[in-house]
């Protein structure tokens, strides 16, 4: 059965993205296919609802409570759901910890994966080429270019995106935050640092 | 074989250059529209998230090379809009009128879009298909990464991986099989697993030889080592 015999049908839009993107959904508009205040909803939820401060809660709540680090790390999709936290791109999540032996970072190197409800909308470098090429072969590398350099004692394990499980990375809680509450720890939890390619803010 | 997009491991694509992590979620107006857009039309539920990947796989190199993101986004929606006859040609060259559509009724709503995505879509479903590896065991990755069921089709075992001595670290449950899933040929569930590979399995010259890949793949895609 071929697959690549057909014409290309977007090549009929303007070839310009920002016209391109306003074509379609004028079209899709004007059959009633898609309502453009639904649109605007979408987009208010990844701008402003869902993000990095939900995946952060959950870090600053696992580093502080000893009972729920240990259910999340168990099963995570379920102990993050009783936070609210579920949804689209979060249905299976696994929460990996770093150690001192062990960093663990997450890619999706065929796509672009990642747990929409804890994070929200990707960053463009993690939707990069480069980083969707490097990551899985050279992870120290790539890490430099974030400015995270790891002992040789540390091993590096890359998590690549391939199904619909979703991973969040538990960083290490930083020296210097003992005594710090919840709402203060979270604020050390830093988007990059549940993906991997970040580490916590110390405490000044 | 595999196509444009399985590109872990490649060389010559440069550095990775991270934008601050406060900057705006959309840089540009039009990818968050492009996204909605996209997750709206999906709501029509003519297709499933294995066909809208395949979609955006299916752009010719030269198309995914060049485009940026949300550009494959946008182009992989129009190809699958009119693949799945929910717009013709016509209706994208800007001839097509403004005509009631079958599937209006079907468009998602503003006061909709909360609980739509907060439903989200679980893709683990009851299976019959025996579980055959357990926690700890060595396995194999298929020689060539390819869809056993359409030639060309998609699947989810990157070239990388393919031929590789691994072991299972988790079975994560019964899933659906994007193999068959993309290519309305059923759900076909059956066991997923976290298999973890050392980075000198896949790699000439691993960084270190005590790191580790960890992918998912499915049991069909496995085989005892």
């Amino acid at each position: 059965m071929p697959h690549d015999d057909h014409d290309h049908p977007h090549a009929l839009l303007p070839p310009e993205p920002a016209l391109r993107v306003k074509a379609l959904e004028t079209i899709l508009t004007r059959k009633g296919l898609i309502d453009p205040a639904a649109l605007d909803e979408i987009i208010d939820t990844y701008q402003n609802k869902i993000g990095p401060q939900n995946g952060a809660h959950v870090v600053a709540k696992a580093w502080s409570d000893p009972a729920f680090k240990a259910a999340l790390l168990e099963d995570a999709t379920s102990v993050v759901a009783e936070l609210g936290y579920y949804g689209r791109q979060g249905e299976h999540l696994v929460v990996v910890e770093n150690t001192p032996e062990q960093h663990n970072m997450v890619v999706c190197t065929l796509c672009s994966c990642y747990p929409w409800p804890l994070l929200g909308i990707p960053p463009g470098w993690y939707k990069s080429d480069a980083y969707r090429a490097r990551a899985v072969r050279e992870p120290r590398k790539v890490l430099a270019e974030f400015s995270v350099t790891l002992p040789e004692t540390t091993t590096v394990r890359v998590w690549d995106s391939t199904a619909e499980i979703r991973y969040l990375i538990l960083p290490m809680r930083p020296a210097g935050s003992e005594g710090m509450s919840e709402d203060e720890l979270a604020v050390l939890v830093t988007r990059d640092s549940m993906i991997g390619t970040g580490l916590p803010k110390v405490p000044a | 074989m595999t196509r444009v997009h399985d590109m872990g491991g490649r060389f010559g694509d440069g550095p990775v250059n991270p934008e601050p992590q406060d900057a705006p979620v959309f840089a540009e107006d039009w990818h968050a529209r492009a996204l909605a857009v996209t997750l709206a039309s999906g709501f029509l539920g003519q297709w499933n998230i294995d066909v809208s990947r395949h979609a955006r796989e299916k752009l010719s190199p030269t198309d995914y090379t060049r485009f940026s993101y949300y550009e494959k986004w946008i182009s992989g929606l129009a190809d699958l809009l009119v693949d799945r006859g929910v717009l013709t040609l016509d209706d994208l060259g800007e001839a097509g009128g403004e005509s009631a559509h079958p599937l209006a009724e079907r468009a998602l709503k503003a006061e909709a879009v909360a609980n739509a995505l907060a439903k989200g879509g679980p893709a683990d479903r009851p299976s019959n298909v025996a579980v055959r590896f357990e926690a700890g065991q060595a396995v194999r990755t298929l020689r060539s990464t390819a869809n056993r069921l359409v030639d060309g089709g998609h699947t989810r075992l990157p070239i990388y991986a393919a031929g590789a001595n691994g072991r299972i670290l988790r079975l994560h449950g019964t899933h659906v099989l994007p193999d068959s899933n993309a290519h309305g040929l059923g759900e076909a569930p059956e066991p997923l697993y976290a298999v973890v590979f050392p980075a000198s399995e896949l790699w000439a010259n691993p960084e270190n030889p005590a790191d580790e890949v960890v992918l998912d793949l499915w049991q069909s895609y496995l085989e005892p080592a």
